[in-house]
């Protein structure tokens, strides 16, 4: 390692024109270094700018935003003062990027390996098979099925986890001196993302490879950054090594970070004697799937024989990876993909499968919030609509007395009341989930199907959602069923775990001896998937291969 | 490029799309024009026929069979190529419409050969150069052209080159058209009219198309691997944006058989809208209904030959 870094930003500036044509300043005034081979942490909730930094050190601006400051200097080449040709000449040749969404930054009408070697194409830099057997040689490396022949399928024909690994081949076929990681394993699984990471890592030691990781996931980064800066409002709040950040962290808003990981035991709110209750929600053999009918069943059974009771004032977690069928178990309790088999019982009486067939009532004690909030509420109405709507609906609420209810809600999911005239689009993640979640009660329901309406949330905003459900929970007597694939999240909130996997539970436990007790393989391997906080967990992590192939064909 | 067999079969469904769609549109061209006001026979004999001399002609027309009947008549007519007989003067309906059939093919054929390679050069250069004082022009151009309608576009063409400057005939038809310097300058102001308002809505679409793929992710993918802004468009944005350009074109073509009666008219070219036109004075209903249909599958061909491209050139949809 040499003294002179191999990146180094002074005084960077970058402005934004917003859609109603106002300049604001986004990045404001951030210095750092990169050593050769050194793996920085550009660390930060949405919204920091961590992501247009680290697109800056290619000299690439999104639409609408610009360099208005600064400099910036990668190797040799003083990135901000040169021309868009210059620049274009370092890209994917000296400076290479790994995407957020490798399923987005595949073109899907080509195939895999055109677009692995294509930066080497166009920087002219082997002879095409040369750079074929390059890329056959990093497919190995990043321990990718098929290596030979996996490049000549087109995008859609492999799975998340791959095309997550085959970017990262994409990225180092030119041999950068600097890789850019833009969150590459926030769309993975925790299962497939320990794969990746590992892949990740080896690769840029093997290297000797710079490299810059964009994350808001502390775990994930203290296993693979030497160093960490931490952004809010693109500005630097602290830097400094990993292990510093970690232990030892000066900046308040680093300690904010660092505590929303921090376990909170979960208290259960109601002790419950089986015996003398009739649990809120009951489900007994629930099959649901997709697809045309035969015979009675569907062509994709997406969810089997799903079995469970969950008792007033208290709360089910189900668990699971993308495909697992967790979401359509809670569609299929919504009554919005009707099962084809099997009942549902709220409160004990047998809910029919399809949503159009019952009862308001019944519909009004069940309710479903959705994970995207920017999706689940109607663009064109305002927040104070959006819960009236419900309040019409179930109550016949009219004029000054729905206006108050309205009022009502939203203090009590802590929004001020002067929000109700805005627009979905004028609020931010967290608030835009709180609406979500004030429309649901405005049913006043006893129970509430959560599909995953943390997961699109920062750290510091989920955990807040969470403090508001419990503290619901409190006044209002809910149950929830809390499905997601952060066992973290699920143990903060729930009395009881269902680990799904590919549409069968696999297994039932009280969240509290999840971690400790859990015996079912697949449970294990979720558990010990969790990244924690700690820069040796990923090196020492042994999980056992067979157990890995078994249960991640991807 | 290996297609399988579920292209074929996605390829397959869409032409008995079509098909059936031709059948639902046959139905409903011949019963609307069955219910146009008025009788055939009593316009044909005019005021003065006694009512005997009506019923009389109907007959012998056949016109007073159930309408089902005639329908299933006329349509196992058209499979074989029969369109009937005009009511007006006793010719073929297919003998009256082939010719003008080759001439609106002729005009169609003309324009589009010059139009969709004009249009999407225009609309892929616009895009590429987003926002630069070439996209803006050529906006500005479009968004005018669409605005004026062609009429005006036809008689200010007919004001500058026929009568102004006297460079081309005012007329396309009747002039003599014996060397092919004759022939461009019969051709020219039809074609010139039709190829402005064809081809501002291919170029805004095309425009709109290329730009919505330019701003996905793997486009900007290409950018940080480098690649120029001709290759980020030509070789990964538009291949993806070919099923929305295809059906833009088509849209803009299919006006180019049935919805030019304007042009035909001002410039007195013999196609078949305005043969069209001339059967609806007279209430020829044979004629109308072959024309109508004429214009149908005209659309149908264009449109699904669109979606087939869409198809084809979406890798997902061949596996």
């Amino acid at each position: 390692m040499t003294d002179t870094p191999l990146v180094s930003v002074r005084d960077l500036h970058i402005g934004a024109v917003t859609d109603s044509g106002r300049n604001v300043e986004i990045i404001r005034g951030v210095d750092f270094d990169i050593a050769p081979g050194e793996m920085l942490a550009l660390i930060g909730e949405s919204g920091s700018g961590k992501t247009t930094i680290a697109l800056s050190l290619m000299g690439h601006t999104r639409r609408g935003c610009d360099i208005k400051g600064g400099t910036i200097r990668v190797g040799q080449h003083d990135i901000t003062g040169m021309s868009e040709r210059k620049r274009a000449r370092l890209r994917g040749s000296d400076v290479s990027y790994v995407p957020q969404s490798a399923a987005a930054a595949f073109n899907p009408s080509k195939r895999i390996m055109d677009q692995v070697v294509e930066a080497a194409r166009i920087h002219d830099m082997m002879p095409l098979e040369k750079a074929r057997e390059r890329a056959r040689s990093l497919f190995r490396a990043l321990a990718l099925p098929d290596p030979d022949t996996i490049g000549d399928r087109y995008p859609h024909q492999v799975s998340g986890g791959q095309l997550q690994r085959l970017s990262a081949a994409m990225a180092l076929i030119g041999d950068p001196e600097l890789v850019i990681f833009d969150e590459p394993t926030t769309a993975l699984d925790v299962t497939t993302q320990i794969e990746v990471l590992r892949a990740f890592k080896r690769v840029m030691k093997d290297g000797g490879m710079a490299g810059v990781y964009v994350s808001h996931d502390l775990a994930v980064v203290a296993q693979i950054a030497d160093r960490i800066v931490v952004l809010k409002n693109g500005e630097i709040q602290e830097q400094g090594t990993t292990e510093q950040i970690l232990k030892a962290p000066k900046h308040p808003y680093t300690k904010e970070l660092l505590a929303a990981f921090d376990p909170v035991p979960h208290e259960p709110v109601a002790q419950v004697e089986p015996e003398k209750e009739t649990p809120i929600l009951e489900v007994r053999n629930l099959c649901a799937g997709y697809g045309p009918m035969k015979d009675g069943e569907p062509l994709a059974k997406v969810m089997r024989d799903v079995n469970f009771e969950l008792y007033r004032g208290r709360n089910l977690g189900v668990i699971g990876e993308s495909g697992s069928g967790k979401s359509t178990l809670a569609r299929a309790v919504a009554g919005i993909l009707p099962a084809y088999r099997g009942e549902v019982l709220l409160d004990g009486k047998v809910l029919d499968p399809s949503l159009g067939k019952r009862s308001k009532q019944e519909l009004r004690r069940a309710q479903i919030v959705f994970q995207l909030a920017d999706t689940a509420l109607n663009p064109a109405h305002s927040v104070g609509a959006i819960i009236a709507r419900p309040l019409k609906f179930y109550k016949g609420l009219r004029g000054e007395a729905c206006e108050k209810r309205v009022i009502e809600l939203l203090n009590m999911v802590h929004l001020p009341p002067a929000l109700r005239h805005r627009l979905p689009s004028e609020l931010s993640g967290g608030q835009k989930q709180r609406v979500n979640l004030a429309r649901a009660l405005a049913a006043e329901p006893e129970l509430i199907l959560c599909d995953e309406i943390t997961s699109a949330l920062d750290t510091v905003v989920a955990a807040a959602i969470l403090d508001l459900l419990k503290e619901l929970q409190q006044e209002l007597g809910l149950s929830y069923m809390f499905i997601s694939h952060d066992l973290s999240t699920v143990e903060a909130i729930c009395d009881d775990v269902l680990v799904m996997y590919k549409g069968e539970v696999v297994e039932a436990l009280p969240a509290a001896r999840m971690s400790d007790e859990a015996t079912h393989a697949y449970s294990r391997l979720l558990v010990s998937s969790v990244p924690q906080l700690d820069t040796g967990w990923l090196a020492g992590l042994e999980q056992d291969p067979e157990l890995l192939a078994a249960f991640s064909d991807r | 490029m290996l297609r399988s067999t579920t292209t074929w079969i996605l390829v397959g469904k869409r032409l008995g799309i079509a098909f059936l769609t031709l059948i639902i549109v046959s139905f409903a061209v011949f019963f609307a024009t069955e219910m146009l006001p008025g009788d055939v026979a009593q316009i044909l004999l005019g005021q003065a026929a006694t009512p005997e001399a009506v019923a009389g002609l109907r007959e012998a027309m056949g016109l007073d069979e159930p309408a089902l009947q005639r329908f299933l008549g006329w349509l196992a007519g058209l499979a074989t190529g029969d369109m009937g007989r005009s009511y007006v003067n006793g010719i073929d309906v297919a003998e009256l419409l082939g010719g003008r059939l080759q001439n609106s093919l002729r005009l169609a054929g003309i324009v589009t050969a010059i139009c969709v390679p004009v249009a999407l050069t225009l609309g892929i250069v616009a895009a590429m150069y987003r926002g630069s004082w070439l996209d803006r022009a050529v906006s500005v151009a479009t968004i005018s052209v669409i605005s004026v309608p062609e009429f005006m576009v036809a008689t200010l063409a007919v004001l500058v080159f026929a009568v102004w400057l006297d460079w081309l005939p005012a007329l396309s038809y009747g002039v003599n058209v014996d060397s092919i310097g004759a022939m461009l300058r019969a051709y020219a102001m039809p074609v010139i009219t039709l190829s402005f308002v064809v081809s501002a809505q291919m170029i805004r679409m095309t425009r709109a198309a290329v730009i919505e793929t330019i701003e996905t992710p793997y486009v900007e993918m290409a950018l940080l691997k480098g690649a120029s802004r001709q290759r980020m468009v030509l070789v990964h944005a538009l291949p993806n944006a070919l099923g929305p350009i295809a059906n833009a074109v088509a849209l803009s073509l299919s006006y180019l058989v049935g919805g030019v009666i304007i042009v035909e008219t001002v410039f007195n070219y013999p196609g078949v809208a305005k043969l069209m036109v001339d059967a609806v004075s007279t209430r020829d209903l044979p004629l109308i209904q072959s024309c109508a249909m004429v214009f149908c599958v005209s659309y149908l061909t264009l449109i699904t030959l669109a979606d087939m491209v869409a198809i084809l050139s979406n890798p997902r949809l061949r596996q």
